[in-house]
């Protein structure tokens, strides 16, 4: 019956006003205002938009928030997959209290992170005192942002790589045991090459978030122009000087970021997919 | 005539999952719709029972058409393959949920909501079993109280979606004598989706052979084994071993 | 067949975009273990050597301890360097005060109203096939993949002065940016995608047959969404709901972007912090920064909490 399309949805109630609730709530909160970012951008010419976007200033924030958000992610899946093995695999005293905590980053608002790391890392700060005889400077230079940045990036890698260790068959390890591999080769041939697409995406994860991430960086990062300021600082910069229209071309360059991120996101996802899914 | 199914097609894109399907049962009966999967047994049921709309064709109960009567108002039973009992209610609630959204003039008082769950856990032989949850049952179990909860609201008829599908070889056996009986004392006109010959031939009163879509016969099993009509039946049949129709 | 596909990141193999931005505090959580019970747990008969064990052990707690702990201590450290009695009058400062109300109003404001998008959304995509879907889900996901200076951006470029509706709410006199509705957007874009997050999986993995059988019982659409659907989402609201409201009270880059920064007025408790510390009163600023550490504390017990009572039931 052509008259009652509809129907063919089956018989529960509400679906065009939980769908058309949903589409109009984000399309007020999410898309226009991002159409209307895109658009004010638009008011460049080309030449001008890539001008202000490849200006020294900007090109150097690019190198110090990609670098540093890289070098961060990097730290945090080696010692992510060390903290989600001994968390999944041993039974320690505070071992339930260190799986509980390993979310705060994720739930700390960056603000108090951000004052929190800088007074740790200044000179006279717990850490920063042992650091600064050895000549190691850590707040208000690039190392500061990039220790920001460890802070919030953990709990991706941990919380990624976690559930496939926790579902990884020990027949598997067992088997590889039981035809004479170290314990050694257990982990570097057999678990190891399985972790590998979820590291992946974890890492991808903690990259993507430390791109955008600005308020546990800008405390302890001294904003030095060409040297220790990030990309969504001069955003920020930008449109206190009321230069919205500048503002608007480097958030679009940020935006185009992330959806590659996004699209990246999605693949080493289906790769995963592609790879573990359990056929029930 | 308790169902009259007249004319139903379905289509999923191009393909028909039902494709002009009559098929009438009479008051009282116990019919089942037998077929490998994918032959559109369940889609039927599921469009008797007002779950899913035919594309074309009309289903009567009790002679009035339901073809446009919402699901809720068909006032069949149906009993869902996967049991589908409310996980956060208790056997007694599960089973006295139909009672309870009745709007208030037809609503039972809660004295005789009681008596009527007990009536039937103790139908289902779960007397002792009202204040467990649906997970604390075992998967037989859960299966009568999927039926007492459908019976609950004295349906015109019940259709069951493969009742005994998600249950072990032995449980089965058990369901089966035991759901004859019951159909015996209940007298409800009742239709069951089974893709298992054995299952079918014991306890129908007449089985409706499906495949493709199409019937491709309805008979007693008695006839349905001395004289398949065409040779998916009786190649279909030949996996049964049980010849012996209840 | 009631057990259902997931992926090793734990997820379920139909979750298709950036809502991994969400993850950290869901992928160990209750949801995975809710469809999927990992298995029993064996003696290691091989394995790693003990000392290598106490090894990687120690060193896993050392680089926690320095990463996540020793920031969470200082920040009580220094709330109380000058003492209880210094922290308390902190904290009772008017601007301090105003900076809590504001606080709280945002989070009034922004977790029921994504808690109703969330069911709304999660009501469409999890009971429903229909053309986009995926699409949808990415674009609900959006929020979390965008930095959120951006995030405030977009309302200034919307509702600045110099922005498209500024001149017409100007002359109207109607304040946006630097102002509540400002704030109280800027909030809601960074939190949309929470709790429908949390409910997709859940009510996607718990599948129509509830519902159906509901309505084949005579029950309206109503009563099957209040007595059948709301029980069984109950602790992916709750969660949702405190994770939402985590994040709505310590956004910091968006709403510092619409906020204007006045004191007593937009102030929110993150931007208090920023504020006094910039003013060197830093002892005054961790004191606020402390309600807002103790606020992550609690969101995770809850969180704890919630996890546990979801194992319950899914064992009950």
């Amino acid at each position: 019956m052509s008259s009652h399309p509809r129907r063919r949805r089956g018989v529960l109630p509400g679906f065009n006003l939980a769908l058309g609730f949903t589409l109009v709530y984000l399309g007020a909160i999410v898309l226009l205002p991002l159409c209307a970012l895109v658009i004010r951008s638009a008011a460049l010419t080309v030449q001008q938009f890539w001008d202000v976007v490849t200006a020294p200033r900007l090109m150097a924030s690019y190198r110090l928030s990609f670098g540093a958000s890289f070098i961060a992610a990097a730290i945090n899946t080696v010692f992510g997959l060390l903290l989600a093995w001994v968390l999944t695999r041993y039974r320690f005293p505070g071992r339930r209290i260190v799986d509980a905590l390993v979310d705060l980053p994720f739930a700390l608002p960056t603000a108090v992170a951000g004052i929190a790391l800088t007074a740790l890392y200044s000179n006279n700060g717990w850490i920063g005192r042992y650091l600064e005889p050895l000549g190691i400077k850590v707040a208000y230079t690039p190392v500061g942002v990039l220790i920001a940045l460890v802070f919030i990036g953990l709990p991706f890698v941990v919380r990624t790589v976690q559930p496939v260790l926790e579902d990884l068959e020990r027949e598997l390890e067992e088997a590889a045991a039981t035809l004479g591999a170290t314990p050694w080769q257990v982990f570097s041939r057999v678990i190891f090459p399985v972790l590998l697409p979820a590291l992946t995406t974890g890492f991808t994860l903690a990259f993507a978030r430390a791109i955008g991430e600005y308020g546990s960086v800008i405390f302890i990062a001294g904003n030095m122009p060409m040297v220790s300021e990030i990309t969504p600082l001069i955003i920020v910069t930008k449109l206190e000087q009321y230069d919205y229209t500048g503002a608007a071309a480097v958030a679009t360059v940020m935006l185009l970021v992330s959806f590659s991120l996004i699209l990246a996101i999605n693949a080493l996802q289906s790769w995963n997919r592609r790879r573990y899914t359990r056929q029930d | 005539m308790s169902i009259a199914i007249d004319k139903i097609t379905r289509r999923f894109g191009a393909h028909a999952a039902v494709d002009a399907v009559d098929l009438e049962v009479g008051s009282g009966e116990l019919v089942a719709l037998l077929g490998p999967s994918g032959s559109g047994k369940t889609t039927l049921l599921r469009i008797v029972a007002g779950l899913e709309h035919a594309d074309s064709g009309r289903i009567l109960l009790h002679g009035s058409d339901m073809t446009d009567v919402p699901v809720g108002e068909r006032n069949v039973g149906f009993v869902f393959q996967h049991y589908a009992l409310f996980r956060h209610l208790t056997v007694f609630e599960n089973i006295a949920f139909g009672l309870r959204v009745r709007p208030r003039r037809n609503r039972p008082a809660d004295a005789g909501i009681k008596r009527r769950v007990e009536e039937l856990l103790l139908l289902v032989q779960l007397a002792n079993y009202g204040e467990r949850y649906p997970n604390q049952l075992s998967g037989g179990q859960r299966q009568r109280v999927a039926l007492a909860r459908a019976l609950a609201v004295d349906p015109r008829v019940l259709l069951l979606d493969e009742p005994f599908g998600a249950l072990d070889a032995q449980v089965r056996k058990e369901l089966r004598v035991w759901l004859r009986a019951l159909h015996h004392d209940v007298r409800v006109t009742s239709v069951f989706v089974t893709h298992d010959q054995d299952e079918a031939l014991e306890i129908a009163d007449r089985v409706v052979v499906m495949n493709q879509g199409r019937i491709e016969q309805v008979a007693t099993p008695a006839e349905l084994l001395a004289a398949p009509a065409t040779p998916f039946v009786r190649q279909f049949l030949e996996g049964a071993r049980s010849l012996a129709p209840a | 067949m009631e057990s259902k596909t997931l992926h090793p990141a734990g997820l379920t193999a139909d979750m298709t975009t950036i809502e991994l931005m969400a993850e950290p505090l869901r992928a160990g959580g209750w949801l995975v273990s809710e469809a999927y019970a990992p298995p029993a747990r064996r003696p290691r008969t091989r394995g790693a050597p003990p000392l290598v064990r106490r090894l990687l052990i120690a060193s896993a707690v050392a680089y926690f301890a320095l990463v996540v702990l020793t920031p969470l201590v200082a920040v009580f450290y220094e709330a109380f360097r000058k003492g209880a009695e210094f922290y308390l009058a902190s904290l009772s400062e008017p601007d301090a005060l105003a900076a809590v109300r504001l606080t709280l109003i945002l989070a009034l404001i922004a977790v029921p109203l994504n808690l109703v998008f969330g069911v709304a959304a999660a009501w469409a995509i999890a009971k429903f096939e229909f053309r986009g879907k995926s699409l949808l889900v990415s674009l609900i996901d959006l929020p979390f993949a965008v930095s959120p200076v951006i995030a405030g951006l977009i309302y200034v470029l919307m509702f600045g002065l110099q922005g498209w509706l500024g001149p017409w709410l100007s002359a109207h006199g109607i304040k946006v940016i630097f102002a509540l509705p400002g704030l109280a957007l800027a909030t809601i874009f960074v939190t949309v995608p929470f709790v429908a997050r949390e409910l997709i999986p859940l009510m996607e993995s718990q599948g129509k047959d509830e519902e159906e059988a509901a309505l084949v019982l005579g029950a309206s659409g109503w009563q099957t969404f209040r007595r059948v659907t709301l029980p069984n989402i109950k602790w992916g609201l709750v969660y949702g709901a405190i994770l939402c409201n985590a994040r709505a009270m310590g956004e910091f880059g968006a709403v510092s972007v619409v906020s204007g920064h006045i004191r007593g007025e937009t102030n929110t408790m993150p931007l208090q912090v920023e504020i006094l510390y910039n003013e060197y009163n830093f002892v005054a600023a961790f004191a606020v920064a402390s309600l807002l550490a103790l606020l992550a504390l609690v969101t995770l017990v809850v969180k704890t909490i919630v996890e546990a009572r979801t194992h319950e039931v899914s064992a009950r």
